[in-house]
């Protein structure tokens, strides 16, 4: 027999006495025959354990792990050694959706845990239990504001936000019969508020979605968007990429109902783009609308505090068509990987990361800007650790040339001309950072 | 699994002045955060913990001791297929060769392109399927994808009156959801007696107005819908399309694929049955699959081979639905499907089917004398019992009973994790068991005893379930006060 | 065995409206409760939303089921019994003595549509 399966030929005749039938293919016998496939999967066939190894080791091989100099909703953090060991314990890894909470103790603590983290750097009261990722967690945001607001449909967006994300929230407005409206950019690369004001002040909006910082990396100023859309019957969104809630100006200080995001920066691998895990925060008075797990604190029949699902009559397996989302099976796992990030890393630590990215973007702006090979096109506006410039030639070259020399050379930025996209984080040197400058100076390499 | 409750926050452990973390001194001191406009900057500290390395560690491994998963013991949690997830899968995911950033040029990606493309296309073999996206994180998401999928072909078509789905009253509560979510109405189809899709409450609804209907197949029952090509036909014949709730796949491997039921398009749980871990709630991984002529709808990006320049592409397609996720999926979840499919190859994909049945239905015949089996015959993966017999106390006629719940909590007191419970909804004391191709004779036996006793328990000492468990860390909570006094922060407590 | 009372008339959905003048008192019915167990929230419309005879006005949860409520009747809501937003429970305690909301109705004759206490008991049995 196969290593994951236990029967032997013994148990299965025994087994198949007692069901009453004579073979394993009886148990099929009310299939009709013309369905059955009656021949091989062509598929390959079983490997063993070295050989899985050597495939999948080979694939892993033919990717190049490039110095990271890119953002664009995915950003190379350290990760403490602690915390993929944490999470390679299988008694969290290979449990499901804790309905028994007697025996599920630990993910719903750790899930406690998550969300008061979450709501903490948020500054919002409540967060679920995780979204898929940063661009759902924005679309689900906009269900959720057309869901307040019961009677009204439109929702704004800024043009500014990572181009991912719009593609993704665009998608869910136009099968959910959202209007969407994208807010356009101005030259200085923000939201444009006026184009904003008129929109809000129409009074048919149910909700407002910004992001921070921007695509572009610049961090927006908010002051009195909150307000304006407070005065107009609509609900305030913003998207922060999470790490930067260590230092930046929270959703809930800005005034916002609804907080989203991605939290990959805290702490999860960049791995080829997932898994990830979007963040959902929100309000007192909007947690009935909110979608997704949460977990709450009660106690047990001897008096004990402890942890279960609640408020499911949101939920998809009991209010069914009416739930405020078909989520179920979320990242559950990430909120474990985010924990025990910010359990380590602290108030102190996530600052230092904050301020080091800073300082290893600044000094990367800079040095490119040195080169005389790049502009400035949104000069004076502020940014923590991803900015843009303007290249003096074919950005997709730059990236080829300096891909083939070990590095990711920022991302190309989405409509606009000879622009990239270009972050750095606490992970990055000044000699890494000095040796990139230097090689995308000898432009003829 | 420790029976000493474990019940501290991280927080109640932190004290000002430690650290769990080291740094390199700032390379970079020449610029600082603090020339950003205050106005831009966070006004209030964080209240995140300060501990040391040691409390971190020792806090999560003593809460892990609370947890309860399929390495710990048999986690019979039916339509959820809790299957030993294997450990190679883990070292392959964690290899540092695929930690690369989601936006690293094509050319730097060609191991994970590929990879992701040879995941397509075994998915699509196994389905009978033309074409996968592996982009969908989750079940449901697929289900929405999927969904989309079908909206698109009807608009591109001009057809723009499709705006229902059919649903049947026993299918998974994401299926209604994630329909309402893509924008139809819902249209419930009642079931037969006999559990399967009641043909003369179909055929009235079918019309112009329907974009699909969404079966799993076996169903939440655990039974196999013979009627599906009648079913297909009629659907496939008033204009809609045939959507295949995968979370069912597991007992159909290499025996019958919903390509050939006559289904258009599909997704699948890479965590249920292709052996990635569950993850206390994800990340899953939901692939969707189509038929020939649906492909371009698929969502951007599409992982294609370009044949000119000899290598794996990123590609994005105009007549595509869009786009559901940031990158291109769960990558780390995709991975380790792949593992596993490898691993059993063409020789033990169909045995895994074959042995989840074998499983379920020897479970079925040997507890069918203490528990309601409202529903005979053969079984696939999953069944259902409707709570206890009436002669071990189960009469939910009379308001003292004892409840599915109550089996469920004593079963922990055992060691066992409990089935799913009060789903679906067509039975009043519904307990679904799926045991899954994993487990073994033994362990089955054990289960089928305690099982067995725990009937007789009820007959007894009703009191002894009702006040279960006994033995677990915690008893059992006051989840009435969760709702009403919700508390979802440490700052709430 | 679940309370009915004399004089207000039922949906086969279990709502009832207790009629005075031109105003109905809509509430879910001491059976209807009993199905649920402990209600934890109640959503209820807002005053001035208009009722549909038949069609959906808000919600009922317990901690396992949520239960959609349909009106009995049409009309304007004129007042929400805010009582319940903290203490949903008390439609657990008395369901017909906390009504969920007061509606001027706008067409009488739909209660004959509705069923009498008699044969609201025989669905309920």
């Amino acid at each position: 027999m196969f290593k994951y399966f236990p029967h032997t030929p013994d148990d299965i005749q025994a087994m198949l006495d007692v069901i009453g039938v004579s073979s394993l293919d009886d148990l099929y016998g009310e299939v009709p025959e013309e369905l059955k496939l009656h021949r091989e999967l062509q598929i390959p066939s079983e490997k063993s354990e070295m050989e899985v190894r050597r495939i999948i080791e080979g694939l892993a091989a033919e990717n190049q792990r490039l110095v990271c100099f890119a953002g664009g909703g995915c950003y190379d953090h350290y990760t403490p050694s602690v915390v993929p060991y944490i999470a390679a314990r299988s008694e969290f890894s290979t449990s499901y959706t804790p309905y028994q909470a007697e025996i599920s103790q630990g993910t719903l603590q750790y899930i406690f845990e998550y969300q008061t983290m979450m709501a903490d750097l948020t500054g919002m009261d409540i967060s679920n239990a995780s979204m898929y990722d940063g661009t759902t967690a924005t679309a689900e945001a906009m269900l959720m504001c057309v869901a307040a607001a019961k009677k009204r449909n439109r929702v704004l967006i800024s043009g500014t936000f990572q181009p991912n994300v719009l593609r993704v929230v665009e998608t869910y407005a136009k099968f959910h019969g959202v209007d969407l409206v994208v807010v356009p950019a101005t030259s200085e690369g923000v939201t444009d508020r006026a184009a904003l004001q008129t929109l809000v002040e129409a009074d048919n909006v149910a909700g407002v979605i910004v992001a921070q910082p921007n695509r572009y990396g610049i961090i927006e100023d908010f002051t009195g968007l909150a307000a304006l859309c407070h005065a107009h019957k609509a609900l305030l969104a913003i998207n922060t990429v999470a790490s930067a809630l260590g230092v930046l100006k929270t959703p809930g200080e800005w005034g916002a109902d609804i907080a989203c995001g991605d939290a990959q920066s805290l702490g999860v691998p960049m791995g080829y783009g997932g898994p990830y895990i979007g963040y959902l925060c929100t309000t007192e008075a909007l947690v009935r609308k909110m979608p997704g797990r949460l977990v709450g604190a009660t106690t047990d029949a001897d008096g004990r505090r402890a942890f279960v699902l609640t408020m499911q009559a949101r939920e998809q397996h009991i209010r069914r068509e009416k739930a405020t989302s078909n989520i179920c099976t979320a990242q559950g796992f990430m909120c474990l990987y985010v924990a025990a990030y910010l359990s380590l890393m602290g108030e102190s630590g996530l600052r230092e990361v904050n301020e080091q990215s800073y300082g290893a973007a600044h000094y990367l702006h800079a040095r490119l800007l040195q080169t005389g090979m790049f502009a400035e096109v949104f000069p004076g506006q502020p940014f923590l650790n991803e900015f843009t410039l303007r290249y003096d030639g074919l950005p997709c070259e730059l990236r080829a040339r300096m891909a083939k020399a070990g590095y990711l050379a920022g991302i190309c930025t989405e409509g606009m001309d000879n622009c990239l996209t270009f972050a750095a984080t606490e992970t990055r040197t000044r000699e890494e950072i000095d040796a990139f400058v230097s090689l995308v100076s000898l432009k003829s390499c | 699994m420790n029976n000493v409750y474990y019940g501290k926050l991280v927080f109640e452990l932190s004290k000002p002045g430690r650290k769990g973390y080291s740094l390199p001194t700032n390379a970079f001191p020449e610029y600082a955060l603090a020339e950003l406009p205050t106005a831009l900057r966070r006004e209030r500290p964080t209240l995140l913990p300060e501990v040391d390395e040691l409390t971190a560690v020792r806090h999560y491994t003593n809460m892990s001791n609370n947890n309860f998963g399929v390495d710990t013991g048999f986690y019979p949690l039916g339509s959820c297929t809790m299957k030993y997830n294997p450990k190679v899968n883990e070292e392959m995911a964690a290899l540092p060769g695929f930690n690369i950033h989601p936006a690293t040029p094509d050319c730097t990606a060609q191991g994970a392109l590929r990879l992701y493309d040879e995941v397509q296309k075994t998915l699509a073999e196994i389905s009978g399927l033309q074409r996968f996206t592996l982009n969908p994180y989750a079940g449901a998401h697929g289900e929405l994808t999927g969904l989309m999928v079908i909206a698109t072909y009807h608009r591109q078509r001009g057809d723009v009156a499709r705006t229902k789905i059919i649903v049947p009253d026993s299918a998974h509560g994401t299926n209604p959801a994630s329909a309402a979510v893509a924008g139809f109405q819902i249209v419930q189809v009642k079931s037969t007696p006999g559990g399967t899709v009641d043909m003369e409450d179909l055929k009235p609804l079918l019309g112009p107005d329907v974009a699909g209907m969404m079966m799993t197949n076996p169903n939440t029952l655990g039974i196999f819908e013979t009627q599906i090509p009648d079913i297909a036909r009629l659907v496939h014949e008033c204009g809609g399309l045939m959507y295949y709730d995968g979370a069912n796949l597991n007992p159909m491997l290499g025996v019958c694929r919903p390509g050939d039921m006559g289904f258009d398009v599909m997704h699948i749980n890479l965590h249920k049955t292709f052996s990635t871990p569950h993850g206390g709630g994800g990340p899953g991984s939901g692939p969707v699959g189509v038929r020939a002529g649906l492909e371009h709808c698929l969502p951007n990006p599409q992982v294609v081979y370009n044949e000119e320049k000899g290598r794996f592409e990123q590609h994005c397609e105009a007549e595509s639905l869009g786009s559901v996720s940031g990158f291109l999926g769960n990558f780390g979840i995709i991975v380790r499907a792949y593992a596993y499919l490898l691993s059993l190859g063409r020789e033990n994909v169909p045995m895994a089917g074959r042995l989840s049945v074998l499983n379920a239905n020897y479970i079925k015949e040997c507890l069918r004398s203490h528990y309601k089996l409202p529903i005979d015959g053969l079984c696939k993966h999953e069944f259902v019992f409707d709570g206890l017999r009436e002669e071990y106390g189960g009469d939910h006629h009379d308001p003292a009973h004892v409840t599915t719940l109550d089996v469920a909590k004593r079963l922990l007191d055992y060691g066992y994790h409990a089935p799913t419970i009060y789903f679906p909804l067509l039975f009043h004391e519904a307990l679904m068991i799926e045991p899954t191709e994993t487990e073994s004779k033994q362990t089955l036996d054990a289960f089928i005893e305690v099982m067995k006793r725990i009937a007789e328990e009820a007959k007894a000492d009703p009191q002894l379930l009702k006040t279960a468990p006994h033995n677990t860390p915690i008893r059992r909570l006051d989840d009435v006060k969760a709702v009403k006094e919700p508390k979802f922060t440490y700052k709430a407590l | 065995m679940a309370k009915v009372i004399e004089g207000l008339y039922y949906s086969e959905s279990h709502e009832y409206v207790r009629v005075e003048g031109e105003y109905g008192y809509v509430g879910i019915t001491d059976y209807a409760q009993s199905q649920l167990g402990n209600v934890v929230y109640v959503d209820m419309p807002e005053e001035d939303d208009e009722v549909t005879a038949g069609e959906e006005f808000g919600a009922v949860e317990s901690v396992k089921a949520a239960s959609d409520l349909f009106s009995p009747v049409s009309g304007t809501v004129v007042e929400v019994n805010s009582a319940l937003e903290d203490e949903p429970e008390l439609i657990n305690q008395d369901a017909f003595e906390n009504w969920i909301m007061k509606v001027r109705l706008s067409d009488s004759s739909e209660l004959e549509n509705l069923l009498d206490a008699e044969a609201y008991a025989k669905i309920c049995e």
